[in-house]
């Protein structure tokens, strides 16, 4: 799978086939007897000052992409290339090196940050590591990123208990703020926070991206935060990117069947809407990623289940410029149509509709 | 009350604090609500708003100390049930007002089935024997859309999916047959298609059962798709009350408004940029005599911070809002001397 090669610019992040998986080992002995195959062969590319958002559900090695592609693992296989730079098997004392122009900001900011740090300890930290800078400088540079996200210059001897979930969100924004990266990945950074808080974080996230010309991978299950900071979606079952689309193709028409049922299942802050809204409910839960079913991985829940997508895994391909999608119903060299016997249906938005399993 | 069919929880003027060494928190203050036979009441709220502390109070479910129900009226079956003894107060748990937690892994024991807990409530409030509360224990599982039920009775919580967990939640809930269902969070930890899936099993249920249900959520979302009427709280206060449709249409609250401008949807049109309410939600150390929302509120008037508003009916019977700003007129309106004067419950 390849996103287009857009002549105009070379994109910041590569990902090719990407995998990781982790052992499942039993016994006394440790004896490996499975794996969980929790990214299972994912590409994607994400172009300079773009937003990437990356949707699914929990379980969906949707989290695992975003810390393989900032080489937090060691990956079980597959390319990233940052910058030019291939990182898929860089030893991580190569890494370091490399460390300070791509960052991560975690879901929850009471677990990542040091209680016994202050604020300016935390906020400097990344700068004692990577740069041989003077205490005067360090500090300027930390007055400095808390003005960009906003957090009073007299909080800075403060620790992160006296702060509120928002603002300790902003504290991790600065902290992989300070190197001066091109590439972040935010991993659900919203979703410990208020609802009136969100808002604000989302804004800072895209003011910050506007000023420092600054590219997301931005990781969330808030389907509808995503619509609206994502310049691009890619959404993710079972360790397996299922399809990419520009927002508003994906969220106006969706491809493949599981983002279809994904995006009706999202309720509607609004009464009216919310009674008009066709929703297929999905039966059952996912599988297991240690057990994937044969075939396409969402064939035990698809409301559009044909023969073919229990024997064989479907492939990606690009159905419309910008648009992939992994799914047989888009496939004209798949026979579609063989349980109602009428002809393929051609074109890429054209919607299968066979109900249940044949 | 404005319609005729009595309410099978009255809540009046509930008062809740909280003593912390940092002084008293005044967690539920002055909540008044009611609930009709058969309705859905939906209560938002953001964390630290009370919605989840003023269903815990009502029937005696918080620590004391440091919490403290100081007064109030809690009208349930005829009688005030914060007047109730804890032993009644337990027959009544469980039996006639049922309930669901968020996080339904945390709140089944692990170390025994499933079936032995659904089967707990039947045989301690039903008195029904171990033979007769294993076929209710799975006609309930079954009610609640769980597969291969009389199999599954004897699978223990760590068996089951998160969805599923769920489901038997509310199958718990509903073992004694409640006239009232409390629903904490029951969605907030499960997946958008998991939600979806229980969401229509209690569009379903209600159909069935036809109980009343208090669903507390932050999720504006499953508020407008499940609920006939809406409570908003806010530092402790019902801040605004209206049927659904109501008050997604004409909210009259500015606290109202600027949440449902901050949320954003996958339908519809795309706002290019977020409205943000600004600053953040109130401690709620001091004591309540002003608006809690007065720093966050682009409408705010030094009147806020002298005087707390009252609930006061607006537009659409049922409709009440506790604000000074009138959205219709200029200014402030004259809370508590309208012609249709202060509202209760």
């Amino acid at each position: 799978m390849a996103d287009p090669a857009r002549a105009t610019t070379e994109p910041l992040v590569q990902v090719r086939d990407l995998k990781m998986h982790f052992p499942v080992s039993r016994g006394l002995l440790g004896r490996k007897t499975g794996a969980i195959k929790a990214v299972d062969g994912v590409s994607f590319d994400i172009m300079p000052r773009e937003t990437l958002g990356m949707v699914g559900e929990s379980g969906c090695g949707k989290s695992t992409t975003g810390r393989a592609v900032l080489r937090l693992y060691d990956i079980t296989g597959g390319s990233i290339r940052i910058n030019g730079t291939e990182i898929g098997q860089m030893s991580q004392s190569a890494l370091r090196k490399h460390r300070p122009t791509m960052q991560m900001v975690f879901q929850d900011p009471q677990a990542c940050l040091n209680p016994r740090m202050t604020l300016a300890g935390l906020i400097g930290e990344p700068l004692d590591e990577h740069t041989g800078w003077s205490r005067a400088r360090k500090l300027e540079r930390i007055y400095e990123l808390m003005d960009a996200v906003g957090l009073n210059r007299n909080f800075a001897n403060r620790y992160p208990h006296e702060f509120s979930g928002g603002q300790r969100q902003r504290i991790g924004i600065a902290r992989a703020l300070a190197l001066n990266p091109s590439f972040i990945v935010c991993d659900e950074p919203i979703a410990a926070l208020d609802v009136s808080i969100q808002a604000q974080v989302v804004n800072l996230l895209e003011e910050l991206q506007e000023k420092l010309g600054l590219t997301y991978l931005f990781i969330s299950h808030d389907l509808s935060m995503v619509r609206h900071i994502a310049t691009r979606v890619a959404v993710m079952y079972l360790g397996k990117v299922v399809e990419i689309a520009p927002r508003e193709a994906l969220y106006a028409d969706p491809l493949h069947p599981y983002t279809q049922a994904l995006l009706s299942s999202v309720p509607d802050p609004d009464p009216e809407t919310a009674q008009q809204v066709r929703r297929i409910i999905l039966k059952g839960d996912v599988p297991s990623p240690a057990n994937p079913p044969q075939g396409c991985n969402f064939c035990t829940r698809c409301p559009a289940v044909m023969p073919v997508c229990r024997e064989i895994e479907p492939e990606t391909r690009e159905v419309a410029p910008g648009r992939f999608v992994a799914c047989h119903l888009h496939d004209a060299s798949v026979p579609t149509s063989i349980p109602t016997g009428g002809p393929t249906p051609g074109g890429a938005s054209t919607t299968n509709q066979q109900g249940g399993s044949s | 009350m404005l319609n005729g069919d009595a309410p099978v929880l009255d809540v009046r003027d509930l008062k809740t604090v909280f003593r912390t060494r940092g002084g008293e928190v005044h967690a539920v203050n002055s909540v008044s609500f009611h609930l009709r036979p058969g309705e859905l009441l939906g209560v938002v709220g953001e964390s630290g708003s009370g919605k989840s502390v003023t269903m815990m109070s009502l029937i005696g479910l918080l620590p004391s100390p440091p919490a403290e129900v100081r007064g109030g009226q809690v009208m349930f079956g005829g009688r005030d049930i914060l007047k109730a003894s804890a032993g009644e107060l337990r027959r009544l748990r469980g039996r006639e007002i049922g309930f669901i937690f968020q996080d339904p892994m945390t709140s089944l024991n692990p170390v025994f089935t499933v079936g032995f807990q659904i089967m707990e409530p039947l045989r301690k409030h039903m008195g029904m024997r171990p033979e007769a509360a294993r076929v209710r224990a799975a006609e309930l599982l079954d009610l609640v859309g769980i597969p291969d039920a009389r199999k599954r009775l004897k699978d223990f919580p760590h068996q089951f999916s998160g969805g599923m967990r769920q489901r038997v939640m509310i199958a718990m809930a509903l073992a004694c047959d409640p006239k009232v269902l409390i629903a904490d969070e029951p969605t907030t930890a499960l997946d958008v298609t998991i939600q979806a899936q229980i969401l229509e099993l209690v569009k379903d249920l209600r159909k069935k059962l036809g109980m009343a249900i208090v669903w507390i959520t932050h999720d504006l979302g499953v508020i407008a798709g499940i609920a006939d009427r809406v409570m908003v709280m806010y530092g402790g206060q019902v801040v605004e009350q209206a049927p659904v449709r109501a008050l997604f249409a004409d909210p009259r609250h500015p606290y109202t408004r600027a949440l449902l401008q901050t949320v954003p949807s996958v339908r519809g049109e795309r706002a290019p940029k977020l409205k943000v309410i600004e600053g953040q939600p109130p401690l709620l150390g001091a004591h309540p005599t002003a608006c809690p929302f007065r720093f966050r509120c682009d409408k705010a008037h030094d009147r806020c911070g002298r005087e707390n508003p009252q609930r006061r009916v607006v537009g659409a019977p049922g409709h009440d809002v506790a604000c000074h700003w009138d959205p219709d007129g200029a200014g402030l309106a004259a809370a508590g001397l309208t012609s249709e004067g202060v509202v209760n419950g």
